[in-house]
């Protein structure tokens, strides 16, 4: 089964995208910052990360950073899911070794198209 | 809204546009018009509706047409007919047209999504076929759709349905909270209005055609009418894509479904060659 970490400071949305790729038949976990996050991937690597940018305690850009250099941490999907949405965050985030970006807000049809659009699905 | 008032609406539908308003479909009048009663400065639907009988007033009927028909769309809408188009039609045609031209026409093109998606696939397999060049002609029977596409200018929705992110990247520009496609993209495609129900002598001849979502709504005599009209302009060796879930069986044999090929047609004439082939 696939699984996909969900990381996302805010509760609410971290459940909507749960409820989202649980439908796809994703297995979720949740992390609440980056650096929960990493703790995550190092116990256990996910096929996906669905990513916020702006975060407590550790962002997404710099929990990306970190996963690259983890061993096994070029394997997992990136896709980032947040509100900053210009073209700079956008480019600065497919540096780095994200593999789609989704802006804020999203709904099931994006996550769908995005998941698939990065082979998930 | 009464019974004369609704049947004169889906008269005035079924000749100006082809469009069926089946008793099915009633439940549209409403939501899609209530914008338009507002605008035009009418009390609700209704009182529209028995304007649009009472008086024959042109621009009004126009706003109503423009208003009933679908426009829904986005890029690269069920990816395999792009697909297709990338790793078959565009391969066979590039052998046979020696000028470097293919014709593409996107007929009922909506706000755009489908022929940029086109000049966007096109850009990236431009290396491999350094001598091919799309002229694609993208019609619509609604202005307002026509105008949307001419802008270029798309919502954040819009840009995230379909789109790979790498290529907004390399197409789009933000412009306050809207995305605008670049000029180079949006200069390569021709936009006309056009009503598939007119003589379609005029669109000339053409390679590929993209009529995909469109006949669903015609009945049956004028399916038969439009897609025999598009024969007639498609080359021997062209084809035609249909919507995923439209036919050309039953209502005519100009044209044949491409064996293995999905949503992918081609002409019957003993004379059409058809240089696609399903590759594996």
């Amino acid at each position: 089964m696939k699984t996909c970490l969900v990381v996302d400071d805010s509760r609410v949305i971290r459940k909507v995208a749960r409820r989202i790729l649980e439908n796809l038949s994703f297995e979720v976990t949740e992390a609440n910052d980056g650096l929960e996050a990493l703790k995550a991937c190092k116990d256990k690597m996910p096929s996906a990360v669905l990513l916020d940018w702006n975060m407590p305690v550790m962002d997404g850009i710099s929990f990306l950073r970190q996963l690259r250099k983890e061993e096994g941490g070029k394997a997992p999907v990136v896709i980032f899911c947040t509100t900053e949405n210009d073209l700079a965050h956008i480019t600065e985030a497919l540096t780095e070794g994200a593999s789609e970006y989704i802006m804020k807000p999203f709904d099931g049809e994006i996550l769908e198209a995005k998941f698939s659009e990065v082979g998930l699905l | 809204m009464t019974p004369e008032d609704i049947e004169h609406l889906a008269a005035t539908l079924k000749t100006r546009s082809g469009l069926i308003l089946g008793s099915d479909k009633t439940y549209l009048i409403e939501s899609r018009l209530a914008p338009v009663a507002r605008r035009e400065g009418f009390a609700n639907v209704a009182a529209l509706l028995t304007a649009l009988r009472t008086k024959r007033d042109e621009k009004l009927m126009v706003a109503v047409t423009d208003a009933m028909t679908t426009n829904e769309t986005f890029f690269f809408r069920d990816k395999v007919p792009f697909d297709q188009f990338k790793s078959d039609i565009l391969p066979a045609l590039a052998k046979t047209r020696i000028s470097g031209d293919i014709k593409v026409w996107c007929a009922a093109c909506s706000t755009g999504q489908e022929p940029y998606s086109l000049v966007m696939l096109m850009d990236e397999m431009q290396m491999l076929f350094p001598r091919i060049k799309l002229d694609i002609l993208a019609t619509d029977i609604s202005d307002r759709c026509l105008e949307k596409a001419q802008a270029g200018l798309y919502t954040q929705f819009e840009v995230q349905r379909g789109l790979p992110i790498t290529m907004m990247v390399k197409h789009f520009e933000k412009v306050d909270e809207m995305w605008r496609i670049s000029p180079k993209i949006r200069s390569s495609v021709r936009y006309k209005k056009m009503n598939l129900l007119d003589d379609l002598r005029m669109v000339g001849k053409q390679d590929v055609i993209y009529c995909r979502n469109v006949l669903i709504y015609f009945d049956l005599e004028t399916k038969k009418r439009v897609l025999e009209q598009m024969a007639n302009l498609l080359a021997d060796d062209g084809c035609l894509f249909l919507g995923a879930a439209e036919t050309v069986l039953g209502i005519t044999d100009v044209f044949k479904p491409m064996p293995g090929m999905r949503g992918l047609y081609i002409k019957n004439a003993a004379s059409a060659q058809a240089p696609i082939r399903k590759t594996a």
